[in-house]
């Protein structure tokens, strides 16, 4: 038990909150259909949190989120002036702006000395979950005792509160970023300015981005995003309840993750742990799986209805003849 | 903008006929590409109007450039003789239907019930009156029975019906609706029909982009006939002629299009509508 809640809790804590906050602000993407701009603001944000972590020398949220933030804005900058200057289509441009980004991440991590403290690629690729240890905790006792409470790894503590703020905004902001999400002209029409809401909505992503580096890393953090929202969206055609599963799923993704990744191996009689981050991707790829072939719209339908797409194509004009 | 203006202002019982929309030298270019040049129209001040042109003729951008969806050049927009900005809650705007992405998870009554936002405001969620004003909205347009469908499996018809009841339930005096009639069946061509002349019949002003020449002089009693520039404008008996169209269209307009309407027109011209 001890030993549990010196090395396990934390980072099972700590994989769960982050694949919450970034399940949830998944939807806001994969419903505006621009889930690879997760993928694109998480390569781009690596640089702010070289920056923020190696001038602050902490790795507490404020300095990290501030200059990830700045490198999200630098990038959108920097998007908008390639595309000024070259007329290369917008693909190519983001393309060449975060991958470029991302580089200048990787060498600010060698040049600044991050990486001797805590900060190395290795953490980039996986995360660093295993560095989040409560080795106050005596028993099951330290749960309930403050003092034991307040070494526990401040990490988790700034997780839960990002995870409490998102979950505030996505409710006082429910019916504004539906509307801005499905239909942006309307919403402007009647003064329901979108733009500030999918400025928003960047900013969150930023956030989650930071929110799952240390869980996930900067590579693996798009799978946090994309899949619970994948997995509620093969589940459901609700949105209300698109939101509920891809909690659940994304809760399942971390902590199950975590849980295959930290015990497997010893069930298994393998000699060495694996890697979290991996593990969750690989949960969350297993569920989506799972939901898609066995969900409500798939093969094996236990409703036996098929989702009907008529919008892909326009119904054909019928001749004017028949008017 | 206070909440009492729009129901006031609706049908004004007296003379002073302020247009419903007035532009005046409106100019819009995309890629430094004109779409609209220079146009100028005033629309009356409650009825039908057809804006009618070429594909590529700036119809729909018109609509978006009086939105404010687009950047406009240059020119000036006036809705009830006020700048849009001051005007937004007297305007409903429905876009094309292809304009959005009909499996995104909502019903018909979450999208009819956008229609109340602005009377709901920022932050609140929606009350339980304002729900049913949308659902009073979608049995306008006969979707009562659809009401908790999500929307990816209506029909085109039923997705147009929804987009009709959302710009009812804004209560606007001016609607600008941009292809209303593009890909429905017949069946709901009749119902929007229906539901276009009762809104004229209250006094509001519908202007609608309209593709089909044949139907034109049947629904709308005035038109705007756009390619670029305004061509021409005015009621539909008297602007609505071959040789108008044939500078719209300039060479685009076949030779059967151009005998359909102008007999059409003609028809419209001595007996209102003449149905085949």
């Amino acid at each position: 038990m001890t030993e549990f809640l010196q090395l396990d809790l934390a980072p099972l804590l700590a994989a769960t909150l982050a694949c919450l906050v970034c399940g949830l602000i998944g939807n806001l993407l994969l419903l505006t259909r621009q889930s690879l701009l997760g993928d694109a603001i998480s390569h781009a944000v690596l640089p702010g949190i070289v920056v923020g972590f190696w001038i602050s020398g902490t790795r507490a949220a404020p300095p990290l989120v501030a200059g990830a933030m700045a490198a999200a804005i630098v990038a959108a900058l920097l998007i908008a002036l390639v595309r000024r200057l070259t007329r290369l289509e917008p693909g190519a441009v983001m393309g060449l702006v975060f991958s470029g980004m991302f580089a200048l991440g990787i060498v600010l991590i060698e040049v600044t000395g991050a990486h001797a403290v805590d900060l190395d690629v290795d953490c980039v690729l996986y995360g660093q979950l295993e560095a989040l240890i409560w080795p106050a905790a005596q028993g099951a006792g330290s749960l309930l005792d403050p003092a034991a409470l307040a070494e526990f790894p401040a990490e988790v503590k700034t997780l839960a509160v990002v995870l409490a703020l998102t979950v505030a905004l996505l409710a006082l902001l429910w019916k504004e970023l539906r509307l801005a999400a499905f239909d942006p002209d309307f919403a402007r029409s009647i003064g329901f300015a979108p733009r500030p809401l999918s400025l928003l909505v960047l900013v969150l992503v930023s956030v989650a981005c930071v929110a799952a580096f240390w869980a996930v890393g900067s590579i693996l953090v798009i799978a946090a995003l994309v899949a619970p929202a994948a997995i509620a969206r093969a589940l459901t055609d609700s949105y209300a309840r698109q939101f509920a599963l891809s909690a659940a799923a994304a809760a399942v993704m971390g902590a199950g993750g975590y849980w295959v990744a930290a015990l497997a191996p010893e069930a298994l009689g393998l000699g060495h742990g694996l890697n979290a981050a991996g593990m969750m991707a690989v949960v969350a790829g297993v569920m989506l799986a799972g939901a898609v072939v066995f969900g409500p719209f798939g093969p094996v339908r236990p409703g036996g209805q098929r989702r009907r797409r008529a919008a892909a194509a326009p119904v054909p004009r019928l001749p004017a003849a028949a008017g | 903008m206070n909440d009492a203006a729009p129901a006031a202002m609706r049908s004004p019982p007296g003379p002073p006929q302020v247009p419903a929309l007035a532009v005046r030298h409106l100019s819009v270019a995309y890629h430094e590409q004109p779409v609209l040049w220079d146009v100028s129209w005033e629309s009356p001040s409650s009825g039908l109007a057809a804006i009618v042109g070429p594909n590529g003729a700036g119809k729909s951008t018109l609509l978006k450039a009086v939105l404010g969806l687009v950047p406009r050049l240059s020119g000036e927009v006036r809705v009830f003789g006020r700048p849009i900005a001051e005007a937004r809650r007297r305007v409903g705007y429905l876009p094309q239907r292809a304009s959005v992405d009909w499996d995104f998870p909502a019903t018909a009554l979450q999208v009819a019930a956008m229609g109340r936002y602005p009377r709901v405001g920022w932050f609140r969620p929606l009350p339980r009156a304002e729900r049913e004003r949308a659902r009073a909205a979608l049995a306008e347009v006969g979707m009562a029975d659809f009401a908790d469908r999500q929307i990816g499996q209506l029909s085109g018809g039923q997705q147009q019906r929804v987009f009709l009841a959302r710009a009812l339930a804004l209560e606007a005096d001016l609607y600008l609706m941009d292809e209303p009639f593009a890909g429905v069946d017949a069946a709901t061509e009749r119902a929007i029909v229906e539901v276009l002349q009762r809104l004229a019949a209250e006094g509001r002003m519908v202007i609608a982009v309209h593709h089909d020449l044949a139907t034109a002089p049947q629904y709308f009693g005035h038109v705007l006939l756009l390619n670029v520039r305004a061509i021409a404008a005015g009621p539909m008996a008297t602007t609505f002629t071959p040789e108008n169209l044939a500078r719209t269209y300039g060479g685009r307009l076949s030779l059967l299009e151009q005998a359909v309407a102008a007999a059409r027109a003609g028809g419209a011209r001595v007996a209102g509508p003449a149905g085949p």
